[in-house]
């Protein structure tokens, strides 16, 4: 799992939880792996991210080049950023690990890099 | 040429129903300005395109799957006395710069095949031609003229002579050699579900997929339309409810092949057609409970739902009464699966849509119905959708499936009570051949996912285990509550 689709996803629709966002992340296992670099899709995904969620992500993984805040209008040019988020949101993966909802604590477990974000019968 | 540029374009006879559809979704992906003509009968295989540029008529060859190739025509005549003569006019019209490249002739006919030799014939009676045109050059020429002749759609009934006769410069070819590569004949991993290459680009091109955009697949299976959307550059994300599928460890759907290499993977398929880049991810999921934060926009939603015998609708259970069939401790976990009505899934589907898609984002999906229920009021409708195309293809058991376009048109809106498409639910009971099978199979890979869950090291929760689990993260839940 990449960090961009982390941002994407929620447990909120688990009954009962309200905002279900941004997931715990936890990490057992990680990769690097390289990707071409694409100034215009990172910008184009600047709008979507939620900077808070981005942030934590960055430093559970020890992506430690990531700032506090982040606005949209100034970063859009600012290629040396652009480059570093790139690393952040596409480079890195999360091979094995969880996903944690910050409301009930349920775990989401990640195996082989794909999120299994299924309910039980009791939960929908 | 001087004057008003007219192009031909020769389409493929397979899949007549989309070609008008896809290449008006070119036209709109390219902000071409131009008339879509409609000929009659939607079977006719070329076109003529009046007011466009030879750079915008390349944009449209640079992604079209039913075209075979465009030409710019230069002359035209509906009998050989009247198409040379045509020619032969326009000969002093001729720009001067052809006399000084080479060029090679293509012959093309449609309704009628002929042998080289008849080809050469055809050819030499363009002679004339010389004072004009430069030399010959079949291997690598400066320009390629296209002489097409046209013998009519009867096969039945082809005329001696030709209807029309053709003569111009060839421009391009259409996009299917991109069948070939990304053909299931040679693809790293495939199931029973993966979609037919042509059709996943046609799709690609209806949900107008391009470059830096971001496409979702919500039924994404073995990923087919997940290589269609960044063929074209998109970046792609899948969801689909069946684990065993994302993570390749179903039954292999190929005759020959008993177990799947360790390496097979949606992944490696992408990495196959040197698609990495703009892979992002797969994560297993439930259309029916999706987890997806609610403000995320995509740039198009294109898939094939689940339906028929090969794979039933499903849903996770609800189960208020708290039974369960599996649970884990560390919650991996396979959840009884439920029937999913049609009509619910395609309600849900563009509500999805609606919530999830950009303005202008299209949402394009397959829709089954038997042949006995079909009619043109049956689709699904949104208030903030607008429906673009509808295309239908008839499958074997007197069944269709039609591809739906949709395209965003408000950020809200309502369902379009739709009686016709209630009544097929209601109507599908009575449809039951499939019925007695679908719940075998999902029995029999219910018991596979428990199976597989045990091998995997998994121990299974008996029902008392399963009651403390619970009241343990009741618990936390109303602590949580109280803080
Ligand atoms: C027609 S197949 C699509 C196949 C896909 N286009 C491919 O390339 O393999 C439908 C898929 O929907 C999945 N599915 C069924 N019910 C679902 C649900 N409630 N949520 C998500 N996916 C579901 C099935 O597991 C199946 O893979």
């Amino acid at each position: 799992m990449k960090l961009i689709t982390y941002n994407f996803l929620t447990s909120k629709c688990i009954r009962g939880v309200k905002v279900g966002y941004p997931l715990k992340l936890n990490v057992v296992e990680k990769k690097v792996e390289q990707q071409n670099f694409n100034p215009e899709f990172v910008q184009r995904m600047l709008p979507r991210l939620e900077w808070s969620a981005i942030k934590s992500a960055a430093d559970i993984v020890g992506c430690a080049e990531i700032p506090e805040n982040m606005n949209v209008e100034t970063s859009l040019h600012d290629t040396d950023f652009l480059q570093k988020l790139h690393h952040l949101l596409l480079e890195i993966e999360i091979v094995n690990g969880s996903l944690i909802c910050p409301e009930t604590g349920r775990v989401f477990p990640i195996t082989n890099g794909i999120p299994n974000m299924l309910l039980n019968e009791d939960e929908v | 040429m001087a004057g008003i540029k007219k192009y031909l374009l020769l389409f493929a006879q397979d899949f007549v129903e989309f070609r008008y559809p896809e290449i008006e979704s070119l036209i709109k992906l390219f902000k071409i300005n131009v008339e879509v003509p409609k000929p009659t009968p939607i079977e006719r295989p070329y076109w003529i395109l009046e007011n466009v540029e030879e750079s915008e008529v390349r944009q449209i060859a640079s992604r079209s799957v039913s075209l075979k190739f465009v030409a710019e025509i230069w002359s035209s005549g509906t009998s050989y006395d009247e198409f040379h003569g045509n020619v032969k006019k326009l000969m002093p019209l001729i720009d001067k710069k052809y006399k000084n490249e080479s060029f090679k002739f293509m012959v093309e006919t449609y309704n009628k095949h002929i042998k080289l030799k008849q080809r050469i014939e055809k050819i030499e009676t363009m002679n004339y031609l010389d004072s004009v045109l430069g030399t010959i050059d079949l291997k690598n020429p400066d320009n390629t003229f296209v002489y097409f002749e046209y013998y009519g759609i009867d096969d039945l009934n082809v005329p001696v002579h030709p209807e029309h006769i053709y003569f111009g410069r060839y421009i391009a070819d259409g996009q299917r050699d991109l069948f070939n590569k990304i053909s299931l004949k040679t693809r790293k991993f495939i199931g029973n579900t993966s979609m037919d290459p042509q059709l996943s680009i046609l799709m690609a091109n209806q949900g107008l997929c391009s470059q830096n955009d971001l496409m979702f697949d919500p039924f994404c299976g073995t990923g087919s339309m997940l290589i269609a959307g960044a063929l074209f550059g998109s970046y792609v994300i899948g969801m689909d409810i069946d684990y065993l599928t994302l993570h390749a460890k179903t039954k292999p759907s190929r005759a020959l092949q008993k177990v799947r290499a360790a390496d097979e993977s949606i992944r490696a398929n992408m990495e196959q057609y040197n698609l990495q880049n703009l892979y992002l991810d797969v994560f297993v999921g439930d259309f029916a409970n999706y987890p997806l934060k609610g403000n995320l926009k995509f740039d198009s939603i294109i898939c094939d739902p689940p339906y028929g015998v090969r794979e039933g609708l499903l849903k996770v259970e609800k189960k208020e009464g708290r039974k369960f069939t599996a649970m884990t401790e560390d919650a991996v976990h396979y959840p009884s699966l439920s029937d999913y009505k049609m009509t619910n899934l395609f309600h849900d589907l563009l509500n999805f849509s609606v919530k999830h898609l950009k303005i202008d984002g299209r949402l394009v999906c397959w829709f089954p119905i038997p042949d006995k229920f079909y009619d043109d009021t049956i689709f699904p409708q949104h208030s903030a959708l607008k429906l673009i195309s509808t295309s239908r293809q008839q499958l074997i058991g007197d069944t269709s499936r039609i591809l739906l376009t949709y395209e965003k048109i408000a950020e809200t809106g309502e369902l379009v009570k739709n009686d016709a498409l209630e009544n097929v639910d209601f109507r599908m009971k009575y449809f039951t051949q499939y019925d007695k099978e679908r719940k075998e199979t999902r029995h029999k890979n219910h018991q596979k996912n428990l199976e597989e869950a045990e091998k995997r090291g998994i121990k299974l929760m008996n029902k008392t285990e399963w009651k403390k689990y619970v009241n343990k993260k009741r618990q936390a839940e109303a602590m949580d509550k109280d803080s």
